[in-house]
Order: structure tokens, then C-alpha cells, then sequence
């Protein structure tokens, strides 16, 4: 099952993609270890860490919505992830790509809204929504060439190379995350902010947030979190020393459609 | 004996050559999209499968409607079906080549469509979808075309073939109790998550399956001078008459349950449907329509001296099949999209390069089916001499 592109990226995720001499080398041993086939094969490369990556078993995010009261307190957050990911804005709604946005609490929590909380400033306040990097993903379930595959870590990533384009994913996913490609996005992502060491995506796949994976495996904190000014944690859940569990501990958080049973791990405190 | 389907009257040949067109103004608007994108058809990031898949999971019930003729035939020992066995069989084909043709042209990245079969995955249902429905084509393609060629030699059918034809009876009931698989399992999208979706979707396959047999029996009578036979019709008038009743049974069951217990994820597609959600309400009267399309069926068809009344049987059956066309190609996969899971309300329409090339998938369908009956008919009509 696992081939070179695949282990490419479960490699390049931790390695991470360009970051030096201790990356490249079991990136071009996968590349050599398959012969470019599409058999199963057991892997052969043994995952090698860079010295600076942040390694977890089970990363998660808590957003501290006090802290964010406006749309503009949400705008660089959202504009520093579609920076460094690449992606496009595209003017046309139907075709919009976006992996960090913002929702009303209504929309973002449907089933726990009551006439009462309208009238009050949590209904105005606008929520970061972005992919919950469920425990138990249904995207995963549902993608029939393992184009979306959970990490050992937790992170739901995506392999844009391997992805048919039959939005399987987006019928399963309950959080609304995933976007397609309806058409070429190169032409909607100005030449001056191209990051180029992310890679751009082709018409006709699905896209979502990686929380940063790329970023995690050179020892960085998602580009949300950096840019949130403290309103936002990342960490290991299973780290009972981690940030995340500590604001989970001491404050009462809540989750997307936690009935359910994806078991998300973006964290709310409202 | 493929010959037999080269040989054919003016009519014949104009037919064909009107789908020819239509095929090839739909490969030139597909090779569009290809280039372009599927940003040329009307869904988006809310509705993000349409038209395609809709055609897709219809013309899954018309294949699995081929079993209505092949069931009591072969199961039952009804005789009189053993005359058009081959017509259900060989609809299921066109069918079933329709439904691979809808999902290829869905894809974004279809020359990547092999990567169902170099990564094999069991947790999908699409990957089960696409082992039923290739098995299901390869299973009637195999008896069919024997059985006909036996039926053309004068001798019986090759004893092989057995385990074949009985294989095939439980198959054509998997290939629709997947496709449903592929949306009932899904959390977060209350309008499909039912237990009674499989069932639904068997039922209004048995309606509209053997209603457009009944039509193509019908018709092949008027231009050949081969007879489906009165008998054969009206058995698979009853037929239709007990799937459509069913059909609409199955479903006042799902607008009981999401009405009554008034669970919004459940109730809220239902109210988009027939009423409009937040003064988005295009589909209403397409739904609506399909509703009374398939009452005034059953009226119809309950009464036996209609039923008994070759034109209004006709008239029937067509009720029937635009009634399930528009609940099953029209509503069932938008209503599921629309409200989204963040209850967004983005409504879809297809767009006009969209239809063009469903019409070029649909005459893909007609131009396999013509072909296949007019062999049929040219074998039936050599033993006729």
C-alpha cells in the first residue's frame, strides 16, 4: 500500500520539506524504494525526525473565542495560514477555497443555538472554524484511494497527488472543512505571495487544513496559532503538561457536533 | 451476432446518427471541462456533487430493475418471462454503462480513476460501489449474450451459466443496497441518514425499471415484428404497480419519522424540499410534481381495467418513471446538500454545459440500448423466419 509518494509524505511531514540535509535523505530513500510500482510493499524507511521537530501522539488546538470578539481579530490568523498554504482566492462563492474561516456561532455550533443567545454578544462573535482533525474521521472512512489518511500523530492530511477528485470526502465530512479545486487555482494566488515551499494544488482535488504539519516537522507552531497573539493553543493531548490540556483543564470547552462521535480536536472556550 | 445490430431500416440508422450528435457535442463539451474544470458545472463547495451523481444513482435502480424479469423467471419458473429475460438484462447493460459514465465524468482528476484499484480500500463504499457495479455488468453481459446466442442456435443454454444467472439475482439487489451505502452511512447529512434508504432506493428501482420495460416492450412491438406478448406486460404492469405503491410507502415512513420527531438535521431537508428553506425554494415544484406523478400512477394502475388498457398502462409507466426520475435524479442528492452542514443554504442548479453532457452520457445509454434490442429483435425475428 505504501507508496513512495505516500511515504514521501508521512516522511516530508516529519523531515519536512526542504528543511536541510538530516530531511532529504529518507526523502530520496523512499523515492528509491518502491521503483515507482504500485504494489504492496512493507516500508522499508524508518521515520527520522529532524532535531527540531515538534513531535506529538495526538495534537490538538484550543481556540479561546474571549479573546476574539471581531472579524478583524480573526483576519490575520486567516490570512497568515492561506499565505503560507497557498491558497487561492477565488472571487466566484461556488469555488471558494478557504482552510481557516470564520462563522457565526450559529452555523459553527447548529444544534446549540437557542432565541435567548441570539440576543447576546456570543451569537455576534465570530468563530475560527478549520478542520477538527477528528480521532475518528469519517473524510478517512469515506475516500476510497487513501488520499486522506490519518497520521500517527492525529493530523488528517491529504495527498494531492493521489486524490481522484470524487469529493467523497466532502459528502462525509459534518464540519463542512474540505474544499475542491474547481478549477485551476494557480492563476488566483498572487505571484509576490507564492510560498514556495508549500506546494500549490491542481484543479480537480480537495484541499483542507494539515494544521501545519509541514510546519511542526521544523519545529514551528501552526501559522494560525503564531499569528493569534495567545488566543489560540496547540499541543499534545496526551501531554497532561501540554498548554492544550492545561486550558482544557481550567476552563469549560466545547466542540463541533461532538454527538457525533468524530471526536474533534479543536477545543473551544466560549 | 453483433451484425444483427448493422442491418437496420432508414429509421433505424436516423436514430442513431441523431445520438452520434448528441454523443459528440457532449465529448466536446466534456474535453471543456476537462480542460476547465468542474467549475463549469453548478455545484460548489456547499453542493458538492450534482446532476451527475443524481443520473448516477437513478440509472443504479433501472439496472437493478432488470431483475424483476429475471427473478420470476428464473426463480419461479415463470415462462412467459423467458421472452424478454434478455430485454431486462440487456437494459441493466446500458444502464450500468450510463452509471460508470456519470461517475468517470464527475471526477475532477480522472485519468487518476485507477487509483481505486492500485490502493484497494474496504472501508470505502465507493470502492465496494465499484466492485458491484462492474460485477453486475460483467454478470449480465455474460448471461445475456450466452443465453441469446443459445436462444439464436435453437439449443439450450450452456449449463455453465447457472451459477451465473442465480449469482446475478442477489448482485442486482447489492449494487443498489451499496449506492445507498454510499450516503446513508455518512454522519452530519440527516436527509440521507436512514435506515430505509436502501429499501427506498430498491423500490423505486422496481417501479421505474420495469416501467421503462414496459414502454420498450411496447415500442418494440410498433417498429419490429417481434412481441414482448400481452401477458409479459401486464405481469410487469403488477409489478410496477406493487414497487410504486412500496416506493411511496417507504417514503411517507421517512417524512413521518423526520416530521413527527421534528429533529431539525432530519426535518430541515425535507422542508427545503417541499416548502423552501429561508426563501430558497426552487426544487419545490419539481418535488411536488414527482409526488403526484407517482399518486396518479397508482391510482391508475390499482384499477385493473386501466391497467388492463395497454395505453393507459403506457401512460402510467411514464408517470411513474419521470415521478422517480425527478425524487431520485433531482432531489435526492441536492436535498442532502442543501441545508449544509453549517446550515448554510447555497441552492444548486446545473448548469448548461452540465446537462449537455448528461445528455451525451444518456444517449451513450440509448445508443448501447438500441444496438443491444436491435439484436434481440434480429434474433427473435430470424426464428419467426
Amino acid at each position: 500500500m505504501e507508496s513512495s509518494r505516500r511515504r514521501f509524505l508521512k516522511v516530508a511531514g516529519i523531515s519536512a520539506l526542504g528543511a536541510g540535509s538530516i530531511g532529504a535523505k529518507p526523502v530520496l530513500n523512499a523515492f528509491a524504494a518502491t521503483g515507482g510500482g504500485h504494489g504492496e510493499e512493507k516500508p522499508v524507511i524508518k521515520m527520522v525526525p529532524n532535531k527540531e521537530s515538534l513531535m506529538g501522539t495526538r495534537w490538538a488546538m484550543v481556540i479561546d473565542t474571549r479573546k476574539l470578539t471581531s472579524a478583524g481579530d480573526l483576519e490575520p490568523m486567516i490570512e497568515a495560514c492561506h499565505k503560507v498554504h497557498n491558497v487561492p482566492k477565488l472571487e466566484n462563492k461556488n469555488h471558494e477555497i478557504k482552510w481557516l474561516w470564520e462563522e457565526e456561532f450559529k452555523h459553527a455550533f447548529p444544534g446549540k443555538i437557542n432565541r435567548y443567545i441570539e440576543d447576546e454578544a456570543i451569537a455576534h462573535r465570530p468563530f475560527l472554524v478549520l478542520c477538527n482533525h477528528c480521532e475518528n474521521p469519517p473524510c478517512v472512512q469515506a475516500c476510497p484511494t487513501k488520499a486522506t489518511f490519518q497520521r500517527e500523530d492525529g493530523i488528517v492530511m491529504m495527498d494531492f497527488h493521489r486524490c481522484i477528485g470524487c469529493r467523497f470526502c466532502m459528502a462525509a465530512c459534518p464540519f463542512g472543512a474540505r474544499s475542491f479545486n474547481f478549477r485551476d487555482p494557480k492563476p488566483f494566488i498572487e505571484e509576490a505571495e507564492l510560498n514556495k515551499k508549500f506546494p500549490t494544488r491542481c484543479k480537480g482535488v480537495v484541499e483542507k487544513c494539515n494544521f501545519c504539519a509541514e510546519r511542526l516537522a521544523v519545529g514551528q507552531m501552526p501559522a494560525c496559532v503564531d499569528a493569534s497573539k495567545g488566543a489560540m493553543a496547540f499541543g499534545d493531548l496526551d501531554d497532561p503538561e501540554s498548554e492544550v490540556r492545561k486550558l482544557i483543564r481550567e476552563n469549560f470547552t466545547i466542540r463541533r457536533k461532538q454527538n457525533l462521535g468524530t471526536m474533534p480536536s479543536v477545543y473551544y472556550i466560549v | 451476432m453483433l451484425e444483427l445490430a448493422l442491418k437496420g431500416t432508414k429509421r433505424y440508422y436516423g436514430w442513431i446518427t441523431g445520438l452520434l450528435i448528441v454523443i459528440g457535442i457532449g465529448v466536446a463539451f466534456w474535453l471543456y471541462q476537462l480542460q476547465f474544470g468542474l467549475g463549469i458545472t453548478g455545484m460548489s463547495r456547499s453542493v458538492s456533487w450534482g446532476f451527475y451523481i443524481a443520473q448516477f444513482t437513478f440509472l443504479v435502480g433501472v439496472a437493478a430493475g432488470g431483475l424483476m424479469v429475471v427473478l420470476p423467471y428464473y426463480l419461479h419458473n415463470y415462462k412467459a418471462f423467458g421472452r424478454i429475460t434478455i430485454l431486462g438484462e440487456f437494459l441493466a447493460i446500458s444502464a450500468l454503462v450510463m452509471c460508470l459514465l456519470f461517475i468517470m465524468v464527475d471526477l475532477g482528476q480522472p485519468n487518476r480513476m485507477l487509483n481505486v484499484l492500485f490502493y484497494p480500500t474496504p472501508h470505502s463504499m465507493l470502492f465496494w460501489d465499484m466492485i458491484v457495479l462492474n460485477g453486475y455488468l460483467f454478470l449480465n453481459i455474460i448471461v445475456g449474450w450466452n443465453v441469446l446466442e443459445a436462444e439464436r442456435n435453437d439449443v439450450p443454454p450452456p449449463k455453465w451459466l447457472k451459477p451465473f444467472i442465480y449469482l446475478s439475482i442477489p448482485w442486482a439487489v447489492g449494487i443498489h443496497t451499496v449506492t445507498a451505502y454510499l450516503y446513508c452511512g455518512l454522519p452530519g447529512r440527516g436527509f440521507w441518514m436512514t435506515a430505509i434508504l436502501a429499501p427506498r432506493f430498491l423500490a423505486s428501482a422496481f417501479a421505474a425499471g420495469p416501467a421503462f420495460l414496459v414502454l420498450l416492450c411496447l415500442l418494440i412491438r410498433k417498429v419490429t415484428r417481434f412481441d414482448p406478448g400481452k401477458e409479459q406486460i401486464q405481469t410487469l404492469g403488477k409489478i410496477v404497480t406493487y414497487a410504486i405503491i412500496i416506493n411511496v410507502f417507504f417514503f411517507g415512513c421517512e417524512v413521518f419519522v423526520a416530521m413527527y420527531s421534528q429533529i431539525p438535521e432530519h426535518m430541515d431537508h425535507l422542508t427545503y424540499l417541499f416548502a423552501g428553506l429561508h426563501g430558497h425554494d426552487s426544487l419545490v415544484p419539481f418535488m411536488w410534481a414527482a409526488q403526484l406523478l407517482m399518486v396518479v400512477a397508482i391510482l391508475l394502475l390499482i384499477n385493473p381495467k386501466a391497467r388492463q388498457n395497454e395505453p393507459a398502462l403506457a401512460v402510467a409507466c411514464v408517470m411513474v418513471f419521470i415521478g422517480t426520475w425527478l425524487d431520485k435524479g433531482l432531489g435526492m442528492i441536492s436535498g442532502g446538500f442543501v441545508p449544509d452542514p453549517l446550515h448554510h443554504v447555497n441552492e444548486y442548479a446545473p448548469t448548461i454545459p452540465e446537462l449537455i453532457i448528461t445528455a451525451g452520457v444518456w444517449a451513450v445509454g440509448f445508443l448501447v440500448l438500441t444496438a443491444l434490442f436491435k439484436i434481440v429483435t434480429g434474433v427473435k425475428e430470424e426464428a419467426m423466419g
